[in-house]
């Protein structure tokens, strides 16, 4: 099923520039590997948004293999743009890790860029982005907002990803509206738009007037358009999907981070290090604001933004207060990053109960 | 539990089931007649992209309904050259077809991958619709909800109340009888394929048209395969067919809404996603446990190549 297609832009272009002037030159290439098609929205699509604005404002070639499954696959594609001399390999998604490990213990000279991992290589470097913090703005405005008080969420796996967004989704709606509780849905499937709609649909019969997800597809944002509800998007705006429904999205930005990298893996002084990064490197943003948010809760949310660019304001602050009624972070204090990786549990407001 | 949920529940079990009924039907037709085509994945792939293309361009659903059966039906066609004409193994042009088909669905469909359709409304049957529970989920739906159970009917006509059907079948249990009595076995073949291709076609067509309006790389999501295996445990017979299919569409919407619910069962999501599939190969075995039914209902020649002797 993998139409893979690698497309290398400006190459060509090069060799006959390099041909004409007689100067040996070649300008340095950058891979990229997609878990799945570009599309038009989604994951693999921001990674291409960050693809494209590597080529406008750095001077190096880029190409990508996209659909490119977690498995051996991956390891063949990582290793042909190694050895084809790619200065920088990005590889983009969570099943990537091992065999991103393992290629670059073959090419020392490549630098090689995980993302969404946690292992380290001597020239392997980690990326991830701090979702939660949209995902806190838009459950304060999901809180703001409903009627119904119980707000829905499609969700895809049970990892530790996917609780941090639907927790900080609670914790934003009950900052500012204690009697919001939370449905989840878990469709165990990244992308099944079937699914993910009729999963959207449930949650609405059973009272959900605002619904969001963390699956692929924009299945969910077209269900809340088509049953008169509200939604948030991810990854992208998928405003288009559902222009009354959408309320706004939690939408992720690589481009700087990977123009940074490339300025310095050019200037030699690149290390590899774990950047998680969030508002304050501009990673995360929201999607534009829909007119039907109040005036005022627009300007709270723009002026939370600032607050979590100055690192002001941290979604998990304590009090932070599981399903059971344990506490988790004290008052005062602030989830720490090692907590925040490893969590496993629902907070207080979610009303379904956790898979495990 | 409240009306309105239940019959919300049964609501989202015939949309869920539909596409199932209209694919499987239509590969129970082929695999009467003696033909396995594993392609389903592929033909519906298929018939989704060309009839979300159809509906985008022309604004008709119907348009893209009739899309999507060509798709579907085209996409048979080149399979039936090669496994009857050309006597390859059915199993692995099956398998090959579906690979095609999602392949080059993803490929057509690039362009179309940002664009929306509008939702098709449903078709209000008067006064039955206002029964209580039932009324909206048996009298309120999709078109081809509705189509999905004069397919149903005519299917159940035609294999055990016409000649044609029973011509069909003849084919499927021993080609060579229905050779040496006259009867064009590879033509009816060709056309019993044909036909479950267009059926994969216009199911693949619901989802990207009716049941979620949008298109997306993959979207069928191994529906085929299912309509393919709930062929297999319903023992071809149609009827069993469609309890299959509204039984896994029931089973995967209720436990939808048991996750949502706070009604507090503490099951792991992974076994309820699973769930769906056991309890339909679970009742389907049950209910087909007797060897003779399978015996008299299964096509003995079924996936077996045939050559008529001049």
């Amino acid at each position: 099923m993998a139409l893979t297609k690698i497309v290398i832009k400006k190459l060509a272009f090069v060799t006959l520039v390099c041909a004409m002037t007689g100067v040996s030159m070649a300008a340095d290439n950058v891979g990229f590997v997609y878990v799945s098609p570009i599309g038009d929205a989604g994951w693999t699509y921001q990674h291409d948004l960050g693809r494209l604005q590597l080529e406008r404002e750095t001077d190096v070639t880029t190409s990508y293999v996209e659909n490119v499954a977690e498995g051996s696959d991956a390891e063949r594609v990582i290793r042909e743009m190694a050895k084809r001399g790619d200065k920088v390999v990005f590889a983009t998604s969570f099943g990537y890790m091992n065999y991103t490990l393992k290629v670059s213990k073959k090419f020392r000279d490549t630098a090689f860029v995980h993302v969404t991992g946690y292992k380290l290589g001597k020239n392997m470097g980690l990326v991830n982005a701090r979702f939660y913090e949209g995902r806190y703005l838009t459950g304060v405005i999901a809180g703001e907002m409903t009627k119904s008080n119980i707000l829905g969420y499609v969700a895809a796996f049970p990892i530790p990803e996917v609780l941090r967004g639907i927790n900080a989704f609670i914790k934003g709606a009950r900052s500012v509206n204690p009697e919001a509780e939370l449905r989840v849905i878990w469709v165990n499937s990244w992308y099944d738009p079937g699914k993910e709609r009729q999963a959207a649909i449930t949650l609405i019969s059973q009272g959900a007037d605002m619904v969001t997800q963390h699956t692929d597809s924009t299945a969910v944002v077209q269900a809340a358009e088509d049953e008169g509800v509200y939604a948030f998007g991810y990854h992208s705006d998928m405003s288009k999907y559902g222009p009354r429904a959408h309320l706004t999205a939690t939408t992720h930005h690589w481009g700087d981070y990977y123009v940074k990298t490339i300025k310095e893996v050019q200037a030699g002084n690149w290390a590899p290090v774990s950047i998680w990064g969030g508002y304050p490197r501009k990673m995360i943003k929201l999607a534009p604001l829909n007119d039907a948010i109040p005036e005022e809760l627009q300007n709270r949310i723009r002026n939370m933004e600032e607050q979590l660019a100055a690192r002001e304001l941290h979604p998990f602050a304590g009090p932070v207060i599981d399903q059971s009624g344990a506490t988790i972070v004290p008052a005062g204090k602030n989830m720490s990053d090692e907590q925040l990786n490893k969590m496993n549990y629902y907070l207080q407001g979610v009303v379904s109960t956790i898979p495990n | 539990m409240d009306a309105s949920i239940l019959s919300s529940i049964l609501f989202a079990t015939i949309v869920a089931g539909t596409p199932l009924i209209i694919v499987a039907l239509g590969q129970l037709i082929a695999e009467k007649s003696g033909v396995l085509n594993l392609g389903a994945e592929g033909m519906m792939a298929m018939g989704a992209i060309a009839g979300f293309a159809i509906t985008l361009h022309t604004g008709s659903p119907w348009l893209g309904v009739l899309a999507g059966m060509a798709a579907g039906a085209l996409m048979a066609f080149l399979f039936a050259i090669v496994v009857l004409t050309l006597m390859g193994n059915q199993v692995a042009s099956g398998l090959a077809l579906s690979i095609l088909g999602v392949g080059l669905s993803a490929f057509i469909g690039k362009p179309y991958e940002s664009e929306i359709l509008p939702t098709v409304g449903a078709i209000r049957i008067p006064l039955l619709a206002d029964i209580p529970i039932i009324g909206a989920p048996l009298f309120n739906q999709q078109a081809l909800v509705y189509l999905s159970w004069v397919l149903f009917g005519a299917i159940v006509w035609f294999l055990y109340r016409s000649r044609p059907g029973l011509v069909l079948r003849a084919v499927g249990e021993s080609p060579s009888s229905a050779h040496s009595i006259g009867y064009p076995v590879i033509r009816i073949r060709y056309l019993a394929t044909i036909f479950g291709g267009a059926m994969a076609g216009v199911g693949g067509a619901f989802l990207s048209v009716f049941y979620t309006p949008l298109w997306v790389e993959g979207m069928v999501s191994g529906r085929g395969w299912i309509a393919i295996a709930l062929v297999v445990f319903a023992t071809w017979r149609p009827f069993r067919v469609m309890v299959g299919a509204y039984l896994f569409g029931g089973v995967m919407v209720a436990q939808l809404f048991v996750q949502g619910s706070d009604l507090g069962f503490n099951i792991p999501s992974q076994f309820l996603s699973a769930l769906p599939y056991l309890a339909t190969i679970i009742v389907l075995v049950i209910i087909s446990r007797d060897q003779n039914t399978v015996r008299l209902n299964a096509p003995v020649s079924l996936g077996q190549p045939y050559r008529p002797e001049a």
